[in-house]
């Protein structure tokens, strides 16, 4: 409870310092908007409605690109910890994969699957596989080889070696990934919209700055993105901590 | 005792190891019967396929020659009716103390009830009652130690091998963790293998002790332990001095004696203080 007070008063001396800047500087609004001038901006984005179907949009895309990254990194990761002969066959397209920049590779994306949410989720999707594969095969693969022995010693059949001692044992990397991996999601999804979207928050902040020239109105967005994020990371800590934080 | 025991058979047994480009033979020419409900110990200098032996009888490793047989059956893999007790404890950290005993019988897909009034009856066998709940990393090395025992009895094994299962623990622990398991054996019955590093609980605890030599590992010697049962704490304080604990030690010295018979021996007795500790 201390932390969560302690946040808080970082945040809030966070903004007083962004106050004085602007204060101490006099930057006109479309510069450096205030906080007031934010929450002011925020608020009324929110009350006439402007917001909200740009949430609704961007939260679908992370939810469902997160939920096709995570499931196909943990299975990638689990063939990969499994076969030595798929890693190596693998690990070269999967790392090149990662290496191309996603700014490089969302247009190509764009193109071949249209501008709706299918292109999105694919992006998003993309940005959380490697992480997620990457933590799955390094949980898997240091899962103490003394308990598989128990395991089998106890006529424990795959399936059940695989659900009641490799997956749990690994659970402590495998949430890493999932953490790692919801950031990311939010970053894929505005990084698709920027590429060609006519609704989500990546596309409000490209109306914000660009037609509109509405700066406080671009950081309400960006702080709704991080929100957005934030909540998500603690939602992604919490289930780890249901699951893996009574082991010591 | 209303439960038939199982004897357990070992004949011409053969095992080697690749490692790296080598071939480590194991054990060689083992040939031993253990009686339904005798206990066995076996010593031996490290490296002389104890636990190799073991995992032979357990199923878990295949013989290259000859065969395992527990009660009427040949052994070609992991068998419900033997409980294993390793060195450590090997408990899932992430369950209770009584889900870790219950586990086996989960695997074996009996209803969520009877495993659990089995559990913690075993429990309590162990004198755990009261730490159900409790995690392994809340638990003492003894405690552990007691959960893997109860785990390995769940099943209600007719052989129950035991694989140095005390040797991490300090003296006492593993004194008092000794004279448990003899009143269990008494109260349960099982055919008992044990591997230990040390003379004097082999000999406490065994109706006889194997001594194996160093690589490959051969049966040198085959004491039967004369001390009467049932055995109490009091009875350790003998058993250095009986005549089963003098014979085991000399089969040790004997075999240690050869190893060190090579260019440039080092003082036997330095050799063989080491190992019998």
């Amino acid at each position: 409870m201390r932390d969560v007070f302690a946040v808080i008063a970082l945040g809030l001396l966070l903004l007083l310092g962004w106050q004085v800047i602007v204060w101490v500087g006099d930057y006109p609004r479309f510069v450096l908007p205030g906080p007031l001038v934010v929450a002011q901006r925020w608020e009324q984005a929110i009350r006439d409605g402007t917001l909200q179907p740009h949430f609704v949009t961007t939260l679908s895309e992370v939810l469902l690109g997160l939920f096709v990254g995570v499931t196909t990194g943990f299975i990638t990761g689990f063939l990969l910890a499994r076969s030595a002969f798929a890693e190596r066959l693998l690990s070269p397209y999967i790392v090149a994969a990662q290496a191309t920049p996603i700014l490089a590779l969302a247009p190509l994306i764009a193109m071949w699957f249209g501008s709706g949410i299918l292109s999105k989720v694919l992006i998003c999707a993309l940005i959380c596989f490697f992480p997620m594969a990457i933590a799955t095969t390094v949980g898997l693969r240091s899962v103490d080889p003394r308990l598989m022995e128990l395991g089998r010693s106890l006529r424990a059949t795959r399936r059940q070696l695989i659900t009641t001692i490799e997956v749990p044992a690994a659970a402590p990397q495998i949430m890493g990934g999932v953490k790692v991996a919801v950031t990311l999601a939010v970053v894929g999804a505005i990084v698709a919209e920027w590429v060609g979207g006519d609704k989500g928050l990546g596309v409000l902040i490209n109306l914000a700055r660009g037609g509109l020239f509405d700066t406080p109105l671009l950081f309400a967005t960006l702080l709704t993105i991080a929100l957005m994020g934030v909540t998500l990371y603690v939602i992604a800590s919490l289930v780890e901590r249901r699951l893996v934080g009574a082991r010591a | 005792m209303d439960r038939t025991l199982d004897d357990i058979t070992l004949s011409g047994i053969g095992r080697s190891f690749e490692l790296a480009d080598k071939r480590l033979v194991a054990l060689a020419g083992i040939d031993l019967r253990v009686p339904a409900g005798q206990v066995a110990a076996i010593v031996g200098p490290s490296g002389s396929g104890k636990s190799t032996l073991l995992r032979l009888i357990a199923g878990l490793l295949a013989p290259d020659e000859g065969t395992v047989e527990v009660g009427d059956r040949i052994v070609d893999g992991p068998d419900p009716r033997v409980g294993l007790v390793f060195q450590e404890p090997r408990l899932l950290p992430w369950r209770n103390a009584l889900d870790n005993v219950a586990y086996p019988q989960e695997l074996a897909g009996r209803p969520r009830v009877d495993r659990e009034a089995r559990a913690r009856e075993l429990m309590s066998l162990v004198g755990l009652a009261g730490f159900e709940e409790a995690l392994p990393a809340q638990l003492s090395g003894g405690m552990a130690q007691r959960v893997a025992l109860a785990r390995a009895l769940t099943l209600e094994p007719r052989v129950l091998l035991l694989d140095e299962p005390f040797g991490a623990l300090d003296a006492l622990t593993r004194d008092r963790l000794d004279a448990e398991l003899l009143g269990l054996w008494e109260r349960l019955g099982a055919t008992i293998v044990i591997v230990t590093h040390s003379i004097p609980e082999a000999v406490f605890l065994a109706d006889r002790v194997v001594v194996l030599s160093a690589r490959p590992g051969r049966i040198v010697a085959d004491v039967p332990v004369d001390l009467p049962r049932p055995r109490a704490w009091a009875t350790l304080d003998g058993v250095i001095s009986s005549r089963a604990g003098l014979a085991v030690r000399a089969a040790l010295e004997a075999d240690a004696l050869q190893e060190t018979r090579l260019p440039g021996s080092l003082p036997v007795s330095a050799v063989t203080a080491g190992m019998a500790s």
